[in-house]
């Protein structure tokens, strides 16, 4: 189990990292969003992997999946979601400004 | 106690002052004034127990692990300024009622004026230096705003500017002098500080932390060579400088010298670094001000001058020297503050402060030049006047040094400053009042209405009654403010007239005279002056310098930045590769841990692929940008699967709601976009960018793989046993966000609610239209609102509704929670937009999002603070139980209150982002809807 979430992690990362090398902002914005999910995956798993143990207070059960990467994971994901938002609408506005959406706000010949 | 309210009441009165002014000019006056009298009803119970030697302390718990309290403190010394800050505040509301004219925005003022107020009563009331340094930068921040009121004006502008640069820089130097002191003393509190002055005079930081702190103070205080600001902030409007620039934030820095007196002086450093400064300032600015044309550029040299001298007393370091120090801060402010006054009347009435055109009023305005004439008499040092007394006491300390080898120089300094003291008085009132015709006038001057004189009537009186009668009107609060500036017994003075033939009378003798004569040959001198002196300019310096900084960090700038992003990127990456790589270099255990691994099974497997196969999919048709879209809200949704996999219920519904607003957002800026990405680098570049990211993922991957497969310690077991008997809830991802970690959260729903605004910054006027036709070229569907659709997301809507009100309940014992609940609401008002469209949705739902984000901060503050009121650190939760009928056990934490703050930010920050996303469409405003959204 431990190797699909390492090939998992590894393979969004690699696709956040190529697309936020892209020239256009869309594609960037994806990558970073490829990348928000890579990170939020690294966050949780650093608990390690834990199957069917949620961490919910119930009497007599003793053990539990680590609560502290959840509660961060938990803002981050809302978080990136509002950084996403926040990107997405810059670049909406830069290609309105600029009148196209190369990241660096011109064309290339 | 109500200590704090003192310093708290100005700043609410700013708001609400601010807000009455709209219904009519004088309001804002008027309301002022009511503020400041309050703070001074509340400061008045306290007064007596001051003058009984009692010490006023009240404490607020906020961070006490850190020392980080909010403690307010109320003994001589911040009654003495407390009495000044209020006392002349009434008078300068009053007096800057008649000075603004009908053009001025008054509610602007005097919020402003109030603002400062606060900042300065905190500074003289806080007992934390940590929260001392954050009113003394709120005081450089609003004299900001103050000296810039007239905006149009260049100089206006330009002089707040340098007002601000020169003080801020200042203020961060005593940040660091208050952290050294902290750690010098382990405590931020002023009473441990004042109790310690041995062990920091001892320590090995005492001179770093000395400069620190005195460079704080003399930029505060104007002290050479950082005066200069001072003369260029004369720009403000006059009730400005005589208050500001006279009275109060001029003197937050001897302020400064007297609180830190017992704790820092005493030393030869001190002595030599406070002496020497304050010399230097008494003179050179005494000599300065002779010579200034401008009425009110005079009173600024004569300002810096006075704030030299008083530096200097505290500099000398002997108790007695301390004491005359205080008792200038009182005569000066006093003075001062009427003959800035009676400066602006002068130039309110006759259109200029050009002192080469001022002559002869007297017969215009006899009333206001023998209020003149009496501050002036006080500011030379002229028996029967205040100013006389506290000058007398400095001539006399300053022969203390006088058998010391140099000892003779600092005497004959005093004289000299003292001869300078005399002429620029004398030439302020004859040259203005008296010799001859005015010159060329804008107006014909006249005596100003009767009620803008009473302030300065009363402020020339106080020079008068201390001056004559000093035991019985002064003498009281004099001790107990030397009291509060030595924490100890204060030494016998003698506070007369009549001290017989002393040194120190024909010092002031000579200081009389010799003004006279200077003042009669100020013809030649001035000339003089004007050839060699005036060259010396320190205000080019400090532009020389600043454009020297832009200059440097503009270059450096350039230096790193190449301008393009996709080159930055490709730097970073490298960088990060090769950081990872050294990492893994270096390391020489084995790749694998020993920590035994989990089973694989069928259904991992598939899902692991379903998502990797999307990703890359994702990643190779990217620049079909609607395809790459619907993949990457695939990848999303199979993100939350993985989370419920992993026993993490929160974050599954989390992603899940998440991941349905933002590919709605996607979308939405999709649809304004172009639709394609044109193939831009070449297969060169492209083959480069697959290698660093093949690097970089195969990097995590094994990071992962390493990490994974050993064993870890985790705090966790503390939240798990805390969570239901300190928190109070089952759930403890939830209990985590709310209670153990509030603070965090707090700040975390800020930023969602900043993001939020920066987008409606954004999209706010924007219209467009977008294209008719989708990427295949067919023309869109104009059925807007499928009717099936329609009715049936309607429909949805209250169960919507229910199971976000469930989810926000149930959160502190099952999954859900402010967030989940929060993006619930979200996407089930999101739905009725797009299926009934912006218009429809809007008539029903007329509530301005900007109010419910506000209120949702709000609340999660208050609760809060709400924990003040039970005398527990900020953010302590507290809970009960609840039996309710039907219903059974109910638990009410006050963290749920929390959560509902948490709730309304996230659902008012999305539908904000959302909607105003929507607007921007052209075909939204069909029946301009938009004016009630704002």
């Amino acid at each position: 189990m431990e190797a699909l979430v390492a090939i998992l992690i590894g393979t969004l990362t690699a696709c956040g990292v190529y697309l936020a090398l892209r020239g256009r902002t869309f594609p960037v914005v994806l990558g970073l969003t490829f990348l928000s999910y890579a990170v939020n995956l690294f966050l949780l798993v650093m608990g390690r992997l834990t199957v069917g143990k949620p961490p919910i207070i119930v009497e007599g059960v003793t053990e539990y999946a680590d609560p502290l990467p959840q509660a961060l994971v938990l803002t981050a994901i809302v978080i990136s979601f509002a950084m996403t938002a926040f990107v997405i609408v810059l670049s909406l506005k830069a290609h309105l400004e600029m009148g196209n959406d190369h990241v660096d706000g011109k064309h290339k010949p | 106690m109500n200590l704090s309210l003192v310093a708290l009441i100005p700043f609410v009165g700013a708001i609400l002052v601010a807000s009455i002014s709209s219904l009519g000019r004088l309001h804002a006056a008027w309301g002022a004034c009511t503020v400041t009298l309050l703070a001074l009803a509340f400061l008045y119970p306290m007064i007596a127990d001051v003058f009984s030697g009692q010490i006023i302390i009240q404490r607020f718990s906020w961070i006490p692990m850190l020392g980080l309290d909010i403690v307010f403190r109320l003994d001589g010394l911040g009654l003495l300024f407390a009495l000044m800050i209020l006392g002349i505040g009434l008078l300068i509301i009053l007096y800057a009622r008649y000075y603004l004219s009908e053009r001025d925005d008054m509610g602007r003022f005097f919020a402003y004026l109030l603002i400062f107020m606060g900042s300065m009563l905190g500074i003289v009331l806080s007992e934390n230096i940590i929260q001392l340094l954050i009113f003394w930068e709120l005081t450089s921040l609003s004299s900001f705003l103050l000296i810039s009121y007239w905006q149009h004006r260049q100089e206006s502008r330009s002089g707040a500017r340098m007002a601000l640069a020169v003080t801020g820089g200042g203020g961060l130097a005593l940040l660091g002098g208050f952290l050294l002191l902290g750690e010098i003393c382990g405590s931020y509190d002023l009473s441990v500080i004042l109790a310690s002055g041995d062990s920091i005079r001892a320590h090995a930081l005492y001179l770093p932390t000395l400069i620190l702190v005195l460079l704080g103070a003399f930029t505060k205080s104007a002290q050479f060579p950082f005066h200069f600001w001072l003369p260029n902030a004369m720009a403000a409007p006059t009730p400005v400088s005589a208050y500001l620039h006279s009275a109060t934030m001029v003197k937050a820095g001897v302020f400064l010298l007297a609180r830190f007196f017992p704790a820092l002086s005493g030393t030869p450093e001190w002595f030599w670094l406070v002496c020497t400064t304050g010399l230097t300032t008494l003179l050179v600015a005494a000599y300065i001000a002779m010579f200034k044309h401008d009425l009110k550029g005079l009173l600024a040299y004569s300002t810096i001058s006075h704030l030299g001298l008083i530096t200097l007393l505290f500099g000398m370091g002997t108790p007695l020297a301390a004491v005359a120090g205080v008792f200038h801060i009182i005569n000066h402010a006093i003075f001062k503050a009427s003959l800035f006054m009676a400066a602006g009347i002068i130039d309110h009435e006759a259109g200029t402060r050009d002192m080469r055109r001022l002559r002869g009023l007297w017969k215009f305005m006899p009333h206001t030049a023998l209020l003149a004439m009496v501050a002036a008499a006080s500011m030379a040092g002229v028996p029967l006047f205040n100013g006389f007394l506290s000058k007398e006491m400095f001539f006399a300390e300053t022969l203390h040094h006088a058998n010391q080898p140099w000892g003779w120089l600092m005497p004959a300094a005093a004289t000299l400053a003292g001869i300078f003291a005399v002429a620029y008085s004398l030439r302020f009132i004859h040259t203005v009042f008296f010799s001859g015709e005015p010159v060329d006038l804008p107006k014909t001057p006249h005596e100003p209405p009767r009620w803008m004189k009473v302030p300065v009537e009363i402020l020339v009186g106080l020079c008068l009654l201390v001056g004559i009668l000093p035991a019985l009107t002064v003498e009281p609060i004099l001790v107990v403010a030397a009291a509060g500036v030595l924490q100890g017994p204060v030494p016998d003075h003698d506070l007369a007239i009549w001290h017989g033939f002393n040194p120190a009378l024909w010092m002031s003798i000579i200081a009389l005279s010799g003004g006279i004569l200077i003042y009669l040959a100020r013809r030649p001198l001035s000339a003089l002056h004007d050839r060699f002196v005036d060259r010396i300019e320190f205000k080019s310096l400090y532009n020389y310098l600043l454009s020297q900084l832009f200059k440097v960090s503009s270059y450096i700038t350039y230096l790193l930045n190449s301008n393009s992003l996709q080159q930055m990127l490709f730097v970073f990456m490298i960088f990060i590769l090769m950081l990872g790589l050294a990492g893994f270099n270096e390391s020489a255990s084995a790749l694998t841990g020993d920590r035994a691994l989990l089973p694989m099974d069928g259904v991992s497997i598939l899902v692991t692929l379903i998502l990797v196969i999307a990703a890359i999919g994702a990643v190779i048709l990217h620049r079909q940008r609607l395809v790459s879209l619907i993949l990457m809200g695939a990848v999303g949704l199979g993100v939350s699967l993985v989370f419920i996999k992993f026993s993490a219920p929160d974050l599954a519904l989390t992603q899940l709601s998440v991941e349905v607003v933002t590919i709605v957002l996607m979308l939405l800026a999709l649809y304004f976009l172009p639709q394609y990405s044109p193939l831009e680098s070449g297969n060169y570049i492209r083959s480069r960018d697959v290698m660093i990211a093949t690097a970089a993922g195969l990097g995590v991957s094994l990071l992962v793989w390493a990490i994974l497969t050993r064993p870890y310690h985790s705090i966790a077991d503390y939240f798990l046993s805390n969570s239901v008997p300190g928190g109070g809830g089952t759930n403890v991802v939830n209990v985590i966000l709310v209670d153990f970690r509030g603070y965090d959260t707090l700040g975390e729903i800020t930023v969602l609610a900043l993001a939020g605004l920066g987008i409606y910054a954004m999209l706010h006027q924007l219209k467009l239209s977008g294209s008719e036709q989708d990427s295949e070229g067919q023309t869109w569907d104009r059925d807007l609102h499928p009717v099936i659709m329609a009715s049936f997301v309607r429909l949805l809507l209250p169960l919507a509704l229910l199971v976000s009100v469930y989810i926000l309940l149930r959160g502190h014992n099952l999954p859900g929670g402010g967030f989940i609940a929060g993006l619930i609401t979200a996407v089930a008002l999101i739905m009725q937009y797009l299926a009934n469209g912006v218009t429809w949705a809007h008539t029903r739902l007329s509530v301005d999002m900007h109010n419910v984000i506000g209120a949702g901060i709000f609340i999660a503050a208050l609760t809060g603070l709400a924990s003040w009121f039970f005398d527990h650190p900020f953010l302590t939760s507290t809970f009960s139980y609840l039996h309710w009928p039907i219903i059974g056990e109910f638990e009410l934490a006050s963290a749920m209150i929390f959560d509902l703050g948490v709730y309304l930010v996230v659902v008012g920050t999305t539908l904000l982002i959302l909607i105003h996303l929507g607007l921007v469409h052209k075909e939204s405003h069909l029946t301009n809807v938009r004016k009630r959204i704002r």
